[in-house]
């Protein structure tokens, strides 16, 4: 259907991806990479609605559409992150996640 | 038709001055306050008398009898169509004459207290309580319906407690204002479980339907039998135990006594004139219910106030302060109208006993209100309230010598003062009833005059005392009412009485049977002579003759110990058998059910706090497994 391309190829990509975001964010201890392995997990979940809405209805362009939100939503969200992240190292000279533990019991 | 609409000025003028001297008192000097009160309360005697004398003589009687007229009336609460509560002036013979009797004792107190008071702390508190005390007792009197009663009721009980704690940092006198708000507040309860009967019973308040002869009242409920009595029976007894614990009948007259720790002015208006009668007012106002449809309830009162009389009369030869004489004595002549009440009929002569017992009260309010007043005087000139520690003193006091003299001989039926006409009176409705109780009527007059003077000798004869300064008669001020009253304790007896106040409103003449007025007034002068042998010259006799007596003197002296009865009755078993159990219950079921509830609350998160660590990423695990959990188990219900 993509030329060629099947698509568990794609999907395989997607997962790999989604995963790798989920183990960084879990695992890493810094702001900035655990940002962006949210953004890994943002991509993987784009390239799946562009696959499936290909696969399902190629003339329709609502997949695309979404993916293209979902981009521009996570666009604002990364700024906003920063811009906390930013206030948080002001405060700590820290970023890292573990230190942030203020609002604990 | 007259217009009677001014009489509810003889009601709201107190109440004009309580809050002017009570709110605005202390603008002005204190005598200020005095003036007003005393003023005030001159204007409503006043319009009391023309009352009085528009009610008896101008008004038209209806067929020979004097009519209820509504003065003024208001509906205050409205419940349904029919049943609601007013709050108005009735005028009847009764309320007529108890208008006459309040206005003019509270108005020779007031001018009295002005003397007697000077120079205390409160002065202004004590005219502004007094003229409370006078509107509510005016209230009282006036009222149309029951419920109007009850709320004045109240009102001078309130007074009555502010009044005798007025020398609130006094322990004793705190102690007794609480004391005689209780016993009459849990007479009350009966009162209001009376009320209640009644007007459930009869379907109104009204004092005109309620003693209509032929209203609903009379044998309505008569067919509902509890614990073999009806239920306007039951209602009555509980109406009366409401009027026994206001007029300090057996066995709720403990508080009467201790009352006296309030300022003598204070005693003698309220202890002893006005506020102790309300409960022989009470019965008097429903006394066609009592007569027609509640004939035990009659029996009661008669036994309640025979067995009051003779019981306050022996304690009161027993006792040494001379405000606690008093005390008694007011309670045993309130016995006498309650018994005359008692053995009361209906209309005409057969209501002789009702007319003597409102006699009795209305003479009895100026002699008692005069031996007060003396009592006053003479404890203001010797600075101590104990018998013993007088004597002599009429070459002093001459003027509350003589008109104590005065109180005393009417008080013990000597003709022709004022008390021998109505405890003529009473005697004979007694000796209409039953030999027995004429006797015990005779018994109670004999103990009456011996009591009295023994308190008059005692005081004025005997050996001269020792005093720290020599005693001097009492102010203008306050020998003026001593005079005024003295004149009414002479003279009220010669008013025909019974072409006045009868119990259906019918006038009848009365005389003076020879049968019971030769007995009458020979115990009463055995009884004085007795006391003149004893008490006039310093003898042993009255030791001699109370060890003799051994164990009775000192159960008397001791006032039969009713006071220790009650104490064991609360401490001993309500405090240890109810209010330990319920406490306990508070404390542990009550309470301990909430503090458990916190307790386990709080186990529960000291446990489970450790989950908010604070950790982010802890937080996204947890939330990760979950999802992911919660995603396998979906898809394995669905594929199943």
């Amino acid at each position: 259907m993509f030329d060629g391309v099947p698509l568990s190829w794609f999907l395989i990509v997607a997962t790999i991806m989604f995963f790798v975001g989920i183990y960084g964010f879990l695992v890493r201890k810094n702001l900035i990479t655990m940002l962006m392995s949210l953004e890994l997990i943002l991509n993987s979940v784009n390239i799946n609605f562009v696959a499936f809405n290909k696969l399902l209805y190629p003339n329709h362009l609502e997949g695309m559409f979404f993916s293209i939100f979902i981009i521009a939503v996570a666009a604002s969200e990364a700024s906003v992150a920063i811009a906390i992240i930013i206030n948080i190292y002001r405060r700590l000279v820290n970023i890292d996640v573990e230190k942030m533990e203020e609002m604990k019991y | 038709m007259i217009d009677f609409t001014y009489t509810v000025w003889i009601v709201l003028i107190p109440l004009i001055i309580f809050v002017l001297v009570g709110f605005f008192g202390n603008k002005f000097k204190p005598l200020v306050s005095g003036v007003i009160g005393t003023s005030g309360l001159f204007v409503s005697m006043a319009l009391s008398y023309y009352t009085a004398y528009q009610y008896f003589f101008v008004l038209p009687k209806a067929g020979d009898v004097f009519a209820k007229v509504i003065g003024y009336n208001t509906v205050w609460l409205k419940l349904t169509d029919k049943l609601h509560i007013d709050l108005g002036v009735l005028l009847d013979p009764i309320s007529v004459m108890m208008l006459i009797v309040i206005t003019t004792v509270s108005f020779m107190v007031h001018l009295y207290s002005i003397g007697y008071m000077h120079g205390e702390k409160g002065y202004m508190r004590f005219f502004s309580f007094l003229s409370l005390f006078s509107f509510s007792m005016l209230g009282l009197v006036v009222a149309t319906n029951i419920f109007q009663m009850y709320i004045f009721w109240e009102l001078v009980g309130v007074s009555s407690f502010l009044l005798i704690g007025f020398y609130y940092e006094k322990d004793s006198a705190v102690a007794a204002s609480k004391k005689a708000f209780i016993v009459t507040r849990f007479a009350d309860l009966g009162f209001l479980v009376g009320i209640l009967i009644l007007s459930f019973t009869t379907g109104t308040f009204d004092f005109i339907t309620l003693t209509d002869p032929n209203g609903p009242a009379m044998l309505q409920g008569s067919g509902i039998m509890f614990l073999g009595l009806s239920t306007m029976t039951w209602s009555m007894i509980f109406i009366f135990m409401g009027g026994a614990g206001k007029s300090a009948m057996f066995p709720l007259h403990i508080w009467l006594p201790d009352a006296m720790e309030g300022p003598t002015p204070v005693s003698a208006l309220i202890h002893a004139a006005t506020m102790v009668v309300a409960g022989v007012y009470l019965v008097a106002r429903l006394f066609p219910i009592f007569h027609f449809s509640a004939p035990v309830a009659l029996d009661v009162v008669m036994y309640v106030g025979a067995f009051s009389s003779i019981f306050a009369a022996i304690i009161a030869c027993t006792q040494f302060d001379i405000k606690r004489v008093l005390a008694y004595s007011t309670m045993s002549q309130i016995g006498l109208m309650m018994f005359a009440l008692g053995v009361s009929g209906y209309g005409e002569e057969q209501g002789l006993g009702f007319m003597a017992s409102m006699f009795h009260l209305f003479t009895h309010a100026f002699f008692k209100a005069l031996l007060f007043l003396g009592a006053g005087a003479i404890i203001h000139a010797v600075h101590s309230n104990v018998m013993n520690e007088m004597g002599g003193l009429r070459k002093h006091l001459p003027i509350t010598h003589l008109t104590f003299l005065i109180a005393c001989l009417s008080i013990a039926g000597i003709p022709p003062l004022a008390g021998f006409f109505s405890k003529d009176e009473i005697l004979a409705a007694g000796h209409e009833k039953s030999m027995i109780l004429f006797i015990l009527g005779l018994t109670i007059s004999g103990l009456t005059a011996f009591y009295m003077f023994r308190l008059y000798f005692s005081i004025f004869w005997g050996k001269e005392q020792h005093y720290h300064h020599t005693p001097h008669e009492a102010p203008k001020v306050m020998t003026i009412p001593l005079m005024l009253l003295a004149l009414g304790a002479i003279f009220a007896g010669f008013l025909p009485f019974a072409s006045f106040v009868t119990s259906d409103g019918k006038p009848f003449a009365t005389h003076i049977e020879p049968f019971v007025a030769i007995p009458a007034v020979l115990v009463g002068v055995i009884g004085a002579l007795l006391a003149m042998v004893f008490y006039k010259k310093e003898t042993n006799i009255p030791e001699r003759i109370s060890a003799s007596l051994g164990g009775f003197y000192h159960a008397a002296f001791r006032k039969f110990y009713i006071d220790e009865v009650y104490l064991f009755i609360t401490k001993k078993i309500i405090f240890n058998y109810v209010s330990q159990p319920i406490a306990w219950f508070d404390r542990h079921i009550v309470d301990g059910s909430m503090n458990g509830i916190s307790y386990v609350t709080n186990g529960v998160s000291t446990k489970i706090k450790g989950f908010q660590s604070g950790q982010l990423q802890q937080y996204a695990w947890v939330f990760i497994t979950g999802a992911v959990a919660l995603t396998l188990a979906f898809i394995y219900l669905w594929t199943n």
